[in-house]
């Protein structure tokens, strides 16, 4: 609040309540019936429920594919975020480093954010494509039999190479906005304090950089957790089987195509506790970094 | 080694000298090349691809070069009616996508700089109450708890109507929390003056806050409506009709296509599809990316 303010009674009330009734009704209402929902056991006819207590949080703990499902997020989301952010980082320190030219660099590795994942996905199973993808013709003639949607692990490439590829322009617009906020008279005391270009980079550039990639970290396991949703989906063709799924495409799968309202909401209970402790990592971290500058 | 040659390349960049090769900045461009033809390179293919027939996809996979067909496929993407009911063509999927990307765009701008406004500018007793009701909000994305939101928009009988579509995606604070951050930002004097002025709270909002927030109202409009725009998950659950399908939520109806394998799925018409799908946004993007670029990174300050 500014130290200087209107103080009229019912302005700021009404103008409020559009924001306020919009959360309540489709933000708070459906938060509050998943909690709800997790501790009932859904009749899937749909004549009423029972109320089973945390049976549906054991259930997970105890479900095989379920664990399998957590195991391969874990996994997934490192694999994504530490290849997206490594990629976008050396693309990003090259950009900043360029006089020629930086400009059309820069556009031309940053445009691909506007794809949305769903498409990203699309161009992904047509590349992969288990008879005529042409990454799979590549594969083949190396001699890997690459099959798309039958082997887990070649499934699981190809989900990881598009949420790479997808994730790539964010982190590069980070890094390289974080790269030029950089003063001029650090960089030049750094050049000749140190010449030479690796050392200087983890010296001076990195250190610097560590608030944005902190934060970056956070997006990105956000990003692979959360809106990968649509190149997974493109990707298994909306029929799962066997591959392999991220938590978010469980509580997709088992809540719309299983019809368990209960399981379905214990995951999101599980998932939103999740994203409630990267939230307080990041917001912890942003007082922190407030500080800083 | 590494010494010899960063020293040349400062030289060379403060005083002018005789051109030779710097293998270090040859190597930059290389990499900053490979990097822009990661990108560029499988969506060239797509829309190389776009331009064939059926069969020559379904033969050879994506193509490299251009091929007759392009008028052809584009012309079916856009305005042959498809899907189970014959009811939806390119164009009317792209029309839903603007109402889906404009809609979602304004509609947050307009509700998250009314909650701003109140926010910061006025002597509220429960405002930390109501920031923290909002902002709660940012923790939670709509995929976690989606299928409560389908339950209770459904049973509100929203389903299948442009406000089922766009109204439970503004339910996100994150616009409201940009502007509170920008509104913060602005220096203290000015509503000082404004009041001494005697401007009252809609004098000074549209007269004094809106011009200055011109170039943020850009940046997030931008995000915005790409974010719409690209949106999935929610328009594949709520909009069963086809006569609202997006583009984007017509890709899932591609997917299955391929999935069913009883017929060659049209690969050029599908190609040709996504193309239709990722120019608008990829424009306004190129565009506007000096707002785009700085709205999103000062978003997350």
């Amino acid at each position: 609040m500014k130290r200087t303010a209107f103080s009229n009674p019912w302005l700021p009330i009404l103008l409020l309540v559009p924001q306020l009734s919009i959360i309540a009704v489709f933000f708070y209402w459906p938060a509050g019936y998943a909690i709800q929902s997790s501790f009932y056991l859904q009749d899937p006819f749909g004549f009423g429920s029972t109320f089973v207590g945390l049976e549906n949080y054991t259930d997970l703990a105890s479900s095989t594919n379920y664990l399998d499902s957590l195991k391969f997020t874990v996994l997934f989301t490192i694999i994504v975020t530490f290849l997206s952010l490594g990629i976008a980082l050396l693309l990003a320190v090259k950009a900043d480093k360029v006089l020629r030219g930086a400009r059309t660099y820069r556009t031309l590795l940053m445009w691909v954010y506007a794809i949305a994942p769903p498409v990203a996905g699309l161009m992904g199973v047509m590349l992969f494509d288990q008879s005529r993808g042409n990454l799979t013709q590549l594969f083949r003639s190396l001699g890997w039999d690459y099959t798309l949607g039958v082997n887990y692990w070649d499934t699981a490439i190809a989900m990881i190479s598009v949420s790479v590829w997808k994730q790539i322009p964010v982190n590069f617009i980070f890094f390289l906005s974080g790269l030029q906020a950089i003063p001029r008279s650090v960089r030049e005391a750094a050049l000749i304090d140190n010449p030479s270009g690796m050392r200087r980079f983890w010296d001076i550039t990195f250190p610097l950089l560590a608030p944005t990639g902190f934060f970056l970290l956070i997006i990105n396991i956000t990003y692979a957790l959360f809106d990968t949703f649509g190149i997974i989906d493109t990707i298994v063709k909306g029929e799962p089987g066997n591959n392999p799924m991220t938590l978010v495409y469980r509580v997709f799968v088992d809540g719309f195509r299983g019809g368990d309202l209960g399981g379905s909401s214990a995951q999101s209970v599980v998932l939103m506790v999740l994203v409630l402790v990267l939230t307080i990592v990041q917001f912890r971290f942003l007082e922190r970094r407030i500080h800083y500058t | 080694m590494a010494d010899v040659t960063d020293t040349t390349a400062i030289a060379t960049s403060t005083t002018r000298r005789r051109k030779r090769i710097k293998w270090e900045t040859v190597g930059d461009h290389v990499v900053l090349i490979l990097g822009a033809l990661l990108m560029l390179v499988p969506v060239y293919m797509v829309f190389a691809t776009s331009s064939h027939d059926a069969i020559t996809v379904h033969r050879e996979g994506l193509q490299f070069l251009f091929g007759d067909q392009f008028s052809e496929n584009y012309n079916a993407a856009l305005f042959e009616y498809g899907g189970f009911t014959d009811s939806v063509n390119g164009i009317t999927m792209l029309t839903n996508s603007l109402i889906l990307g404009l809609g979602f765009a304004i509609g947050k701008i307009i509700v998250g700089m009314m909650a701003a406004y109140a926010i910061v500018y006025f002597r509220l007793k429960f405002a930390t109450f109501a920031f923290w009701i909002i902002f709660t909000t940012l923790l939670l994305p709509l995929e976690v708890r989606i299928l409560p939101s389908y339950e209770v928009i459904q049973s509100m009988g929203l389903a299948n109507t442009y406000t089922g579509l766009i109204v439970p995606l503004i339910a996100s604070a994150t616009a409201t929390f940009f502007f509170r951050q920008f509104f913060r930002s602005v220096p203290e004097e000015l509503i000082e003056a404004a009041r001494i002025d005697g401007a009252g709270p809609f004098k000074f909002f549209i007269d004094i806050l809106v011009p200055l927030s011109r170039t943020m109202i850009a940046a997030m409009f931008i995000i915005m409506f790409v974010f719409g725009w690209n949106q999935y998950l929610w328009p594949t659950l709520i909009t069963t009709d086809e006569s609202l399908f997006t583009l984007v939520r017509g890709i899932r109806q591609i997917i299955q296509a391929y999935a069913d394998g009883s017929t060659t799925p049209e690969y050029g018409e599908a190609a040709a599809l996504a193309i239709i799908a990722m120019v608008p946004p990829v424009l306004i993007v190129i565009f506007f990316q000096n707002w785009f670029v700085k709205g999103l990174t000062e978003s997350d300050k």
